[in-house]
């Protein structure tokens, strides 16, 4: 443990995040390590936000901009949704999302993916890394994870997957991440957004598949406490 | 296209490799690109390197690094197999390799991957990656286009496959790699070492399975010569 870290040191998501489009809807996925350098700041952390109802935003790159760019287009959505005076649309929401990006470009730092669904285009998936670019996908991948993660997805990623294999593809592509990447940990979370509403669902780190060489989890040794004719201690 | 190239700078092979064991032997890919910056030196090198009759390696990083270490290990492998009076080992390789390497750390920029079959072991890979160490793996991958093969490879490789099935893997990995990574390229080349011998193979690029969103390879103009009533051009 270095006990000189700097433990102020600007929080930065390594991450890994995605967004996957099936037929009906979208499935954003995230894991949920916040760093601090080598100290992980929150190891349970909810990356991906909601922007509307029916559209929300995963998180990657710097924590604090991120939340802030997030907050602002919030705002921003809730106030066109009113003057609109129907839900805002998936592409309304990742363009205020591209423009905070691109016109602070110098100051920011963060990749964002935004996925959601609205009733005239269905459901779409937005990228928008680093720079501000906007690119509609029908799937994207982003943060420090994703670099393990391009020859996974360029194979198995089809067109026209069902709710329940998308999902699927989500967790099991963080799992691969997390895996691989220091920055990437703790659990998995995602999002599903269709025509009948969001799911959230949470996939606990000891839960997740192994893969080549990784280790069974260790319990915590206070399961102790929880067995049945509970042993003392032999020291 | 830059007209201030540096066509003298130091030649990189950006790469992918990759040494995979199989019931029986071993496997070795590789692309086929030598970049000097964004030019493309060579798009038809041979990244494996025959060190004895039965061990192989695959070469990343400085190109003339690699091929130096590699002459070397050659001359002294071909001492030791004399001294000895029988075929070196894959280990014994290997692990002259790490020496040169880890030696010369501060002067050397290679990454390699050195696989072999001998009587004592079997099929063998081992990878020595920058800095010199030595570790003995079931599936190694390096150089640049690894990155984004470490999720694929976690989830599709496994032990015990046939010698069919291990290339097979291995040429859709460097083509997943060379889809993603611009230092990657050309060709896919294969190196299969087993108890029976060596086998060369070759996979040209416009062969090679295309992935998500990319686009079919352009026929070269040229075809017109060989096209059987030639059209002359308009202008």
């Amino acid at each position: 443990m270095d006990l000189n870290m700097n433990v102020d040191a600007p929080h930065s998501m390594g991450t890994t995040i995605i967004g996957v489009t099936y037929d009906g809807g979208v499935v954003l996925g995230a894991d949920s390590r916040t760093s601090t350098g080598m100290y992980v700041a929150n190891r349970a952390s909810d990356k991906i936000t909601q922007l509307t109802d029916n559209v929300y935003v995963c998180r990657s790159g710097s924590a604090a901009d991120s939340q802030i760019v997030s907050d602002y287009v919030r705002y921003f959505l809730h106030q066109h949704t009113i003057q609109l005076g129907q839900p805002a649309t998936v592409k309304v929401a990742a363009n205020l999302i591209r423009l905070l990006s691109y016109n602070n470009k110098n100051m920011l730092q963060t990749g964002l993916i935004v996925g959601g669904w609205d009733k005239y285009e269905g459901g779409k998936i937005y990228g928008v890394p680093l720079g501000g670019t906007l690119v509609e996908q029908p799937f994207t991948i982003g943060g420090s994870g994703s670099s393990y993660l391009y020859g996974f997805f360029d194979q198995a990623w089809k067109e026209g997957m069902t709710k329940d294999e998308a999902e699927q593809l989500v967790v099991k592509a963080v799992s691969l991440a997390i895996a691989r990447d220091g920055a990437s940990g703790g659990v998995v979370r995602t999002v599903i957004i269709n025509s009948e509403g969001v799911t959230r669902n949470f996939y606990p780190g000891d839960k997740l598949p192994l893969w080549h060489e990784e280790l069974e989890p260790q319990n915590s040794l206070l399961d102790i406490l929880n067995a049945p004719s509970p042993e003392p201690m032999n020291i």
